[in-house]
């Protein structure tokens, strides 16, 4: 009992020291002051209208969304091969190759944006663009759309497809009838997953983005200049609420994914 | 009348492991054949050999007349029941079932059709909205059936369709399948680890070991007549006596450890005769026990009995006999009236020379 109401009391520091800075942002985007400090002193949206009419912002935000929609597709793709390939019976340096993907996993992102930044430059002599950055993210959330797809692939039983080959179908046609249908809600929980982490990346953006900044990158220009906290709370706070949504979005998918094959739930980000 | 499905010296090499060692074999068409075999011998990879799954290291496998070597799964006259059943959870039963039609040239209604009489057959008539992930064990293993057999295979293959299921549920199922076997006529081939469950279902059986086949017969001549050690003991309670075996003129005498001198027919040594030592089986229900007061004209032996099991329509009696040092073990039927002889009771073991086989290998 004693310890159970210990655990409890550390979750609940846990969760504050977690939210409490998050729980800000909202707090200052609606207050009527250009300077962030207590007391209050009203409810305002005026910043949200200022972000509203602020036309290089629109441009990050473009680039933002440009750069994660490609990245999600491309690393859930990739995921999808690479997940797919863990499920067959066995081929040489299997296990190597899939611990290889793996590994962006736990490299540090700078040390990821500077050899990619000298690989681009130096090796390959490019202009870094939308297209540097887009290559970069699809590095790093690859691992997590593998992780999110093996838990689909290795649910299924390795006799669906062939039993659907073996009704007639064509190898393509198994996997495209029987195969993707059932990993759909992991591939569609990886798209999110990746387009989130593309979005909120600052790191990697911030030494591969060509002239046009992503909008982390945008954000972080911005704080040199004291009178546009106010705005940087309000943009904060919608990145903050997208970010949420989409995640409870994926979650809801994957455990769709899991319930409607019947298998049991083991895991997941919610 | 030629064979449906001919093997001719299949061969398969998973690496440096040999998993099938020169697979000869015929199979007829409407025949009920089962591929019968401890864990391991190589029976799955056999009849995925036969549905496409595999590719043989080397062999022939014709079907219906036809080389299979170049004709994929999805080409074969063959469908399979999966030991998963492979019931797709995202699809309705009735969707299931007609999976195989979808690229029939049939018109919506004849598909629905053919989808409502494949279900009448294996007893799901109705079921065809429920969710395929609701089903029960017993479901999924029709659903599995009616779905191979709507696109009427020439062969249906069966991969340890019942091991899923309880006992009850098991034995119904058994009874079943001959039956369904029997009103569509189609070649079954059975898989399977039960001894019990291929000799009940079976028209023939081919029992294998370690990737061969030990040998190929109906249920009758395999459990009677064994042509080695190995089936012997692999299918039913067999008795293994050392013994020797040798030719006087054109008769075969064997003198069998602890029961006696003995002269065989050629059918009781279906594995040959090697002259020398050998191994000679007899069965728990051929030999019997005599009670005190009975008397009988078959052959005897003098022998102590070590252990009494009870079974209510059986009685088992392990009966230890001079020269031989396993007890042997013989099966009674239980008679009303009969009393069940105590452990320690000495009493004579009745035979006959027509119940023996000489197990050579
Ligand atoms: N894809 C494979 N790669 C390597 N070895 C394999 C492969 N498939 C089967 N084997 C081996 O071949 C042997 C025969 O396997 P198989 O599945 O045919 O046995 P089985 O008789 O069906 O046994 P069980 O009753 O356990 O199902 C086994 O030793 C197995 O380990
Ligand atoms: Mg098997």
């Amino acid at each position: 009992m004693r310890r159970a109401w210990g655990l409890r009391t550390y979750a609940i520091i846990y969760l504050v020291f977690l939210y409490a800075p998050i729980l800000l942002l909202p707090l200052f985007a609606f207050n009527d002051a250009a300077i962030i400090a207590f007391p209050l002193t009203g409810f305002s949206t005026r910043w949200f209208e200022q972000l509203w009419t602020t036309q290089a912002l629109h441009q990050a935000l473009r680039n933002s969304l440009f750069i994660a929609s490609i990245t999600a597709i491309l690393a859930t793709l990739l995921g999808t091969c690479a997940a797919r390939a863990g499920t067959m019976p066995s081929f040489p340096g299997k296990r190597g190759a899939l611990g290889f993907v793996m590994l962006p996993l736990v490299l540090p992102e700078i040390v990821i944006a500077v050899a990619l930044l000298i690989v681009v430059r130096q090796v390959l002599d490019l202009n870094l663009s939308n297209w540097t950055v887009i290559a970069a993210h699809t590095v790093i959330c690859i691992p997590f759309s593998i992780a999110i797809l093996n838990g689909a692939f290795q649910n299924l039983d390795p006799s669906f497809e062939e039993a659907a080959m073996d009704l007639g179908e064509t190898r393509w046609g198994a996997f495209r009838l029987v195969t993707l249908p059932l990993v759909l809600p992991g591939i569609i929980s990886s798209l999110l997953i990746c387009f989130i982490i593309s979005l909120d990346d600052f790191v990697i953006a911030q030494f591969l983005t060509g002239s046009n900044p992503t909008m982390p990158v945008y954000i972080y220009g911005l704080t040199r200049f004291v009178d546009a906290l106010p705005l940087i709370m309000a943009l904060g706070t919608i990145l903050v609420t997208i970010s949420i949504t989409l995640l409870i979005i994926a979650e809801y998918f994957r455990r769709r994914g899991v319930a409607r094959a019947g298998f049991k739930d083991t895991g997941g980000f919610l | 009348m030629t064979a449906l499905i001919q093997l001719r010296g299949i061969h398969k090499h998973y690496g440096d492991y040999h998993a099938l060692r020169g697979i000869d074999l015929e199979i007829r068409q409407g025949e009920f054949f089962s591929l019968l075999g401890p864990s391991g011998c190589g029976k799955t990879t056999l009849l995925r050999t036969i549905a496409g799954f595999e590719t043989p290291s080397s062999g022939t496998l014709m079907i219906d007349g036809k080389d299979m070597a170049a004709v994929p799964a999805n080409h074969r006259p063959t469908n399979m029941v999966f030991q998963s059943y492979a019931i797709f959870p995202h699809l309705t039963v009735a969707e299931n079932v007609g999976f195989g039609l979808r690229r029939e040239p049939m018109s919506k209604d004849q598909k629905t059709k053919a989808v409502a009489e494949a279900l009448a057959m294996v007893g799901l008539s109705g079921y065809g909205t429920r969710a395929a992930h609701a089903l029960s064990g017993g479901q999924r293993q029709r659903v599995a059936l009616a779905r191979a057999l709507i696109l009427k295979p020439k062969v249906l293959l069966l991969d340890e369709p019942l091991s899923a299921l309880d006992k009850k549920m098991r034995e119904q199922m058994q009874v079943e399948l001959i039956r369904l076997q029997r009103t569509v006529g189609i070649t079954f081939i059975l898989v399977t680890h039960d001894q019990e469950e291929a000799l009940v279902m079976s028209d023939r059986i081919a029992v294998m070991f370690e990737g061969e086949i030990g040998q190929m017969a109906d249920p009758e001549t395999l459990y009677r007549r064994p042509n080695s050690r190995r089936v012997a003991e692999f299918i039913g309670k067999m008795n293994i006596l050392p013994g020797q075996v040798g030719m006087e003129g054109n008769r075969i005498v064997v003198d069998v450890a602890g029961l006696g001198r003995g002269a065989v027919e050629t059918d009781q040594a279906p594995g040959g005769v090697v002259p020398g030592n050998t191994s000679v089986g007899i069965r728990p229900e051929t030999l019997g026990v005599l009670f005190p007061g009975e008397t009988t004209d078959r052959r005897v032996a003098e022998g102590v009995v070590d252990e009494v099991v009870y079974y209510g329509d059986m009685t088992y009696y392990d009966v230890r006999v001079p020269g031989v040092q396993q007890p042997l073990t013989i099966s009674m039927k239980n008679i009303i009236g009969r009393p069940v002889l105590e452990v320690g009771a000495p009493t004579r073991v009745v035979w006959d020379e027509r119940s023996l086989v000489v197990l050579s290998r």
